[in-house]
């Protein structure tokens, strides 16, 4: 009806089907839900990398000269609870998963469309009351709520915090439910398991974590509450409690939680090597149970975080055992992503890039974990640096490189518009940078000996602490470009067909953006998945690559 | 979607007069001491009853497979936390900490 709209490709699409403030707070269309998801996630982003740039400014100095050693703590601590539980956990699956897990079987929706909306509630809820908890003064347990301290000895907001992570638990549980259900009963016609996209068998994986573990974390920290609050004698020595128990419930869950953010982003590499290498992924079979391995054996390594807990010798030598069994399947995938690009005719575009970031940092990242996952070599550099740089180097090198690199890959398709290539492979390059300035000298100061969350240290680590805060700076404005170009896209960017990057997928056979129920006639599937043709690659090739650098 | 076969009259009430039993076996048990056993027993009985709860009161039995996967898996993870968390416990003092 509007003539405004008429210039968009498909005249009528999702976003413009209908209109007001209100169409998008009732809305029930899983890509509406996916794109209020991207804003709760891109506020909490920049929220906990306000805090994060506070905590590198105050170790730009050795002495604790910025803030109190308090107030520090309430820094480490927001930063953790905000992008772990607001930012990272919901980040892939919640926006890139809600918008292409119907769209890729080839369903018009998610199985619950109402319960999809109440996620969002929930999970801003949930977000209401950190806030709430950073405006009455904050809290400074660190994200991992240690017990005696948490429920004996804070006087800060713990139970508040603790509501904060027990309802947006919800969120997560409700998300992972709506997936298994969908992928298992409205997969279209001819769409077998083994013709779905890597994209939905680690989606699918993920929502089992959500679904088993969530439960676990949320009755914990609500378990801390009730200590704090009644007295019960749960966790505190001096009420009769065990605080190891606490760690051993709060890592059943954590532990996997961390295959929560990195698995969603796998998904996204998976799509994205196939479909700049134009071939299909090699070995789809053993990517697609590698995922499942993941989510099986990731639930049975959580001792690794409690080497020097004085949980027991023999416990922690199983638990090393099998945090390096979980590798292997972690390393089957990058050793098969490797394989596809082998030979592959690849496009150096943007989202590519981010892959080959992913790929870089996320192995480090992981062969690190192997070093932490050393009994003996946990004892010296446990609550070090080097764990710090560990897990920045699998949750910011990799969940957010993929997730970058699958917003860039998507955007066409989610907002019909497409970003300026030159300045996303700009900022790729910055973030590549920028990150691993800011965080590979924490190896070294972990290994050095500088402990974690202490806002004071001794002179002699200051060069290497410049370094990482100079880096943090660069990294900062490699967020800040694609911001600012993804916001210009939305009104000036040119506009996007149906399959600008040539790629094999259901979400390219429709228009972009998308029409409200996604397909006009529910698709019959009859072939494999990344099935890149002689025939289709030509056809697609002259169309989609204007400029081709490498023969 | 699957439909809930009638489940007859007779076995609900057959699973509640169990539970009753069971609820007037914990409370007899209660008042005597059986050494170790205190535990394991109530333990037993509880077990027992939540299970016909689910099986029977929450349809499980009367649900697809599908349902009923996810049921027993979700208490087979409760076995791996406790298992494993018990793997610590157990063992605490087994194998000396080196220099002690
Ligand atoms: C795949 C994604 C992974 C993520 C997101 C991740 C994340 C994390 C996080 C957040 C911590 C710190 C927890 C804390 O103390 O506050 C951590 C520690 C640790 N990670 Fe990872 N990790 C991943 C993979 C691995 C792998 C593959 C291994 C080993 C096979 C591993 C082994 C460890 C160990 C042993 C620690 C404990 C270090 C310590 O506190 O002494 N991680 N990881
Ligand atoms: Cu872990």
């Amino acid at each position: 009806m509007d003539a405004i709209d008429a210039t968009l490709p498909p005249p009528v699409n999702y976003l413009n089907a209908q209109h007001g403030i209100k169409s998008w707070l009732l809305t029930r269309d899983h890509k509406r839900i996916a794109l209020l998801y991207l804003f709760g996630i891109t506020f909490f982003f920049v929220l906990g990398g306000i805090f994060a740039a506070l905590i590198r400014l105050e170790l730009l100095t050795p002495a604790g000269d910025l803030m109190e050693a308090e107030t520090y703590n309430k820094m480490f601590t927001l930063h953790g609870v905000i992008m772990i539980f607001f930012f990272l956990i919901p980040s892939i699956p919640a926006t890139l998963g809600n918008f292409l897990v119907p769209i890729m079987i080839g369903a018009k929706d998610l199985a619950f469309p109402r319960i999809n909306l109440l996620s969002w509630y929930i999970y801003m809820v949930g977000g209401l009351f950190t806030i709430a908890v950073i405006v009455l003064g904050g809290v400074d347990t660190g994200w991992t709520f240690y017990t005696p301290y948490s429920t004996a000895a804070s006087n800060t907001h713990v139970v508040l915090t603790g509501l904060g992570v027990f309802i947006t638990g919800f969120s997560s549980i409700l998300t992972g439910l709506n997936f298994i259900v969908t992928i298992h009963r409205m997969r279209a016609p001819g769409m077998t398991w083994f013709r779905l996209p890597l994209f939905i068998w680690s989606h699918y994986a993920t929502a089992l974590i959500m679904v088993l573990g969530t439960p676990v974390i949320a009755i914990t920290v609500l378990l801390v509450a009730a200590e704090r609050v009644l007295h019960l004698g749960l966790f505190d020595p001096k009420l009769g409690g065990d605080p190891v128990l606490f760690q051993h419930l709060f890592w059943f869950y954590s532990h996997p939680a961390v295959y929560i953010m990195i698995l969603p982003a796998m998904g996204v590499i998976s799509e994205l090597v196939a479909a700049f290498s134009r071939k299909a992924i090699f070995g789809y079979n053993f990517v697609a149970f590698a995922s499942l391995a993941i989510a099986l054996i990731g639930f049975l390594v959580w001792g690794h975080h409690m080497f020097v807990s004085s949980q027991s010798v023999y416990a922690g030598l199983v638990f090393s055992f099998l945090s390096f069994l979980v590798a292997i399947p972690s390393a089957v995938k990058v050793f098969n992503w490797t394989a596809t690009m082998y030979k592959g005719s690849i496009s150096f575009q943007a989202p590519i890039m981010y892959v080959f970031g992913f790929m870089g940092l996320f192995l480090v990242g992981g062969l690190t974990g192997l070093f932490l996952a050393s009994v003996g070599l946990d004892v010296h550099v446990h609550d070090t640096y080097f764990v710090v740089a560990h897990f920045h180097y699998i949750m910011v090198g990799g969940a957010i490189m993929g997730f970058q690199g699958g917003l860039h890959y998507w955007w066409p398709k989610i907002f019909g518009r497409k970003y300026p290539e030159g300045w996303a492979k700009l900022a790729a390059l910055v973030i590549f940078v920028g990150f691993n300035l800011t965080f590979f000298p924490q190896f070294l100061l972990g290994y050095l000996g500088m402990p974690r969350r202490y806002y004071a240290y001794p002179p002699e680590f200051q060069v290497l602490n410049i370094m990482s805060t100079a880096g943090a700076s660069v990294l900062a404005i490699g967020y800040l470009i694609p911001a600012i170009y993804f916001a210009w896209s939305l009104k000036y960017g040119e506009l996007a067909e149906a399959n600008p990057w040539g790629a094999k997928g259901l979400e390219w056979t429709i228009p972009s953006p998308p029409p409200t129920y996604n397909f006009e006639e529910t698709p019959v599937i009859t072939e494999p998945p990344y099935n890149y043709t002689p025939e289709f690659v030509a056809s697609v090739t002259a169309a989609s690559r204007p400029e081709v650098e490498l023969g | 979607m699957t439909e809930h076969a009638e489940s007859p009259i007779g076995t609900y009430l057959a699973v509640f007069v169990t539970l009753l039993v069971m609820t007037a076996l914990t409370t007899w048990v209660a008042f005597h001491d059986w050494g170790a056993l205190n535990t394991p027993i109530a333990l037993a009985i509880a077990v027992f009853k939540g299970s016909l709860v689910v099986w029977f009161f929450m349809h499980v039995r009367y649900s697809a497979r599908l349902t009923q996967i996810v049921v027993v898996s979700g208490f087979f993870w409760l076995l791996i936390l406790f298992s494993f968390t018990l793997s610590d416990y157990l063992s605490r003092g087994m194998l000396p900490f080196p220099g002690k």
